[in-house]
C-alpha cells in the first residue's frame, strides 16, 4: 500500500488514532479530575468510533431486511448489501459502559471535591503528604 | 445436570446484587451473600470434578449455538479459576467485619454487598465465558464495581486512589475493546476458539500483532504487571480491609487467566513466544517486579502498603512462569496463582483483624502485639513464612515449579533470581514480625487494652493460613490441576 493510499483509504482510522491520542494526553497531563474524566470520554468515543467506521462497508445500506410484497411474511430473495450490525450493537454495550464509568467517576470527584475542598489532582494529593 | 447449571456462576451473584438493593437489610444481605457464594462454590467444585482429566461443559445462552451465540465453556483452565474466585469471596463474606466499611452508614450497607456481588458476578464471568466482548462486558462490570469497593475506605485518599484506579482501569477496559475490535475484524468472529481456529492464516497480519499488543498492554494494566502497577498500591492499602482481601486474592488473578487464554489459546503459543518472542519484554518485567516492587516494600511503614507492593512482586512471579512458555513454567504461574491467593488473602484479613483491635497497621503501631493477640500474629508468621517461600508452606511450591521451569527452558539466571528475590521477601517479612514479637510497645501507644480477634475475624483467617500449610504439603489438588490447566493452554485450548 501507497503512502497516499494509506492516507486517503484509510483517513477515518487516522482520524481517530488523533482523538484517541488527544484523548489519552488529556488524560495524562491535566490534573483536574473534570477534565480527566473528559479525556477518557474522548478516548473511549474514539476507540467507540473505531468499531462503527470498521463495520461500515462500502455502498452498503442499513442493515434492515427490505420487505417483499410477493413473498408476504419472507423477504426479498435479492441480494441486498448491508453494513455490518454487529460491531454497532456490541458499541451500544460499550457506550452503557462508558455512561456508568463517566457517572462514577464524576461521583468519586464530587467525593473527592467534598474531602479536599479541590478538584486538582496534585494539590489533594500533596495535601495528605504534606 | 452440571452443564445446565454452570451458567448459574453468573447468574445468582447477578440477581442477588438487585435483591439486596430491595432487600435494605444488612444483615439478611449478608446471609444472602453468604448463601449465594456457597452454592456458587459449590458449582464450581462440581465442575471442576466434572472437567478434570480433559473434559468440557459447554453452555449455549439462549439456545444459541456458538460461534454465533454466546458460549460460556468450562475446562480445567477455568474451573479452577471459579473454584478460586468463588472460594475466596466465601471465605471473605464469613469473615464478621463487625460494622462493615467504615465509610458506609448501617442503613446503606445492603448497597455494600450488591456492589460486592456485581464484582463476583463480573469476575465469574471474565472466567467462565468463552465469548471475546462478553469478557469485555464482565470486565467492566466487575472493575467498575471494585472502584466503587475501594472508594468506601476509612481514609479520604481511598476514593483519590479509586480515581486513580478508575482511570487506569478504564484505559484498560479501552484497549482490550480495541484488541477485541481487530480481533473482529481480522477473523469475523467474537467466539474466543472460532477466533483461534480463523486466526491462523492472518497470524502475519499488521492488524493482529496490533490486536495481541492492544490485549496485553490492556490486561497487563488490570493485572498491575510492573511499569503499569502505580493503581495497586494505592488501592489497596487504602480500600476497606475486606475489600483488599477479596481484591488481592481475586481480580489479579482472574487477569492472569485471561492473559494465559488470550496468549495460549487464541494466538497460540508458537506465534507469541516463537515468533514474536513476548519473553524478551516479559521476562525483564517479571524480574524487574520481583526486585523492585519487594525493594519498595522493604521501605514501607504500612502493612497494607507493604502486602501490596509485595502483591506486585508476585504478579511478577507469575508472569515469568508464564513467560517460560512451558508446561512446568506455566503451571508454576498457575499455582502461584491460587497459592498467592490464599497467602495474600488471608495477610489482608490478618490486616482486618489488627485494623479493629489495634486501630492502626503502622509497623511502630504493631509493636509487640505478638503477645495481646497471639493467634491473630501466628496467622500473620505463617502468611510470611509463606511469602518468602519456606518449605511446608504453599510458597515453597509456586517457587520449586517456577525455578524448574525456568531451568528447563534454560534460563538459569533467571531462576537464581527467583531465589536472590526471596531474600528480599526475607527482609520485608522479617521486618513485620521482628515488630510484632519482638519490639516493646512504645510509650506513647499503649497496647494493654488490645484483645485477641474475635471468632467471627479469626475462623476465616485461620482457615485461609491453614490452608496455605494444607496445600504447602499436599499438591495434588493445587499443582495437579494446575499442571493439567497449563498442558490444556499449551496444546492451545480452553
Amino acid at each position: 500500500m501507497s503512502l497516499t493510499e494509506a492516507i486517503s483509504g484509510l483517513w477515518a482510522y487516522w482520524l481517530l488514532i488523533a482523538l484517541m491520542m488527544v484523548g489519552l494526553y488529556i488524560v495524562i497531563a491535566r490534573n483536574n479530575l473534570i477534565k480527566k474524566v473528559m479525556g477518557l470520554n474522548i478516548f473511549q468515543g474514539a476507540a467507540i468510533l473505531f468499531y462503527v467506521t470498521m463495520a461500515k462497508v462500502d455502498g452498503g445500506t442499513a442493515p434492515i431486511v427490505p420487505h417483499d410484497p410477493a413473498h408476504p411474511g419472507g423477504h426479498a430473495g435479492h441480494e441486498v448489501l448491508y453494513s455490518n450490525p454487529l460491531p454497532h450493537v456490541l458499541m451500544l454495550t460499550a457506550i452503557v459502559v462508558g455512561v456508568a464509568t463517566t457517572a462514577l467517576a464524576l461521583a468519586l470527584a464530587v467525593r473527592i471535591h467534598g474531602d479536599y475542598g479541590t478538584a486538582e489532582e496534585d494539590e489533594a494529593v500533596s495535601m495528605d503528604h504534606g | 445436570m452440571i452443564e445446565k447449571i454452570v451458567v448459574l456462576e453468573v447468574v445468582l451473584p447477578l440477581l442477588a446484587a438487585p435483591v439486596c438493593v430491595l432487600v435494605r437489610h444488612p444483615r439478611l444481605c449478608r446471609l444472602l451473600s453468604l448463601g449465594v457464594v456457597a452454592v456458587c462454590f459449590g458449582i464450581a467444585v462440581a465442575a471442576l470434578l466434572e472437567v478434570r482429566g480433559g473434559g468440557v461443559i459447554s453452555y449455549q445462552l439462549g439456545g444459541w449455538p456458538p460461534p454465533l451465540g454466546i458460549e460460556y465453556r468450562v475446562s480445567t483452565v477455568n474451573a479452577y479459576l471459579l473454584a478460586l474466585v468463588t472460594a475466596m469471596a466465601l471465605v471473605v463474606f464469613s469473615f464478621d467485619s463487625r460494622g462493615g466499611p467504615p465509610r458506609v452508614p448501617e442503613r446503606r450497607r445492603h448497597l455494600y454487598y450488591a456492589v460486592f456481588l456485581l464484582s463476583i458476578s463480573g469476575l465469574l464471568g471474565m472466567t467462565i465465558t468463552g465469548d471475546a466482548f462478553n469478557i469485555f462486558v464482565f470486565l467492566e462490570i466487575s472493575s467498575l464495581s471494585s472502584y466503587i469497593l475501594v472508594s468506601l475506605g476509612g481514609h479520604r485518599r481511598a476514593v483519590l486512589s479509586a480515581f486513580h484506579y478508575l482511570v487506569m482501569g478504564t484505559i484498560g477496559g479501552v484497549f482490550f475493546m480495541l484488541g477485541v475490535g481487530l480481533l473482529y475484524q481480522e477473523t469475523g468472529t467474537l467466539n474466543l476458539r472460532d477466533i483461534a481456529a480463523r486466526l491462523e492464516p492472518a497470524l502475519d497480519d499488521r492488524g493482529t500483532v496490533l490486536a495481541l499488543a492492544l490485549l496485553v498492554v490492556g490486561i497487563s494494566i488490570k493485572l498491575a504487571v510492573f511499569p503499569l502497577h502505580h493503581w495497586l498500591p494505592n488501592a489497596y492499602s487504602f480500600a476497606p480491609p475486606k475489600v483488599s482481601a477479596f481484591l488481592a486474592a481475586t481480580a489479579t488473578k482472574v487477569s492472569f487467566y485471561l492473559l494465559a487464554t488470550i496468549l495460549f489459546t487464541v494466538f497460540g503459543a508458537p506465534f507469541v513466544f516463537g515468533e514474536l518472542r513476548l519473553q524478551a519484554v516479559l521476562l525483564p518485567l517479571s524480574v524487574l517486579a520481583m526486585f523492585l516492587a519487594s525493594g519498595a516494600a522493604i521501605f514501607q511503614t504500612d502493612l497494607r502498603r507493604l502486602l501490596a507492593y509485595s502483591s506486585v512482586a508476585q504478579i511478577g512471579y507469575m508472569t515469568l512462569g508464564l513467560s517460560t512458555a512451558n508446561a512446568t513454567g506455566l503451571a508454576g504461574g498457575m499455582v502461584h496463582l491460587f497459592n498467592h491467593a490464599v497467602m495474600k488473602g488471608g495477610l489482608f484479613l490478618v490486616v482486618a483483624c489488627l485494623l479493629y483491635r489495634v486501630g492502626s497497621v503502622h509497623i511502630d503501631a504493631l509493636a509487640g502485639i505478638g503477645r495481646r493477640m497471639p493467634l491473630t500474629s501466628a496467622a500473620l508468621v505463617v502468611g510470611g513464612l509463606s511469602l518468602i517461600g519456606v518449605p511446608g508452606t504453599v510458597g515453597f511450591v509456586s517457587k520449586w515449579y517456577l525455578v524448574a521451569g525456568a531451568l528447563e527452558r534454560g534460563w538459569t539466571a533467571a531462576a537464581v533470581l527467583i531465589l536472590l528475590s526471596s531474600l528480599l521477601a526475607l527482609v520485608y517479612v522479617g521486618k513485620v514480625v521482628e515488630a510484632v514479637y519482638f519490639r516493646k510497645p512504645a510509650e506513647t501507644q499503649p497496647i494493654d487494652h488490645v484483645r485477641e480477634a474475635p471468632l467471627g475475624m479469626l475462623a476465616p483467617t485461620w482457615a485461609l493460613a491453614a490452608a496455605a500449610v494444607f496445600f504447602g504439603l499436599t499438591t495434588d489438588w493445587t499443582y495437579g490441576v494446575a499442571r493439567e490447566a497449563a498442558e490444556l493452554l499449551l496444546a492451545g485450548g480452553i
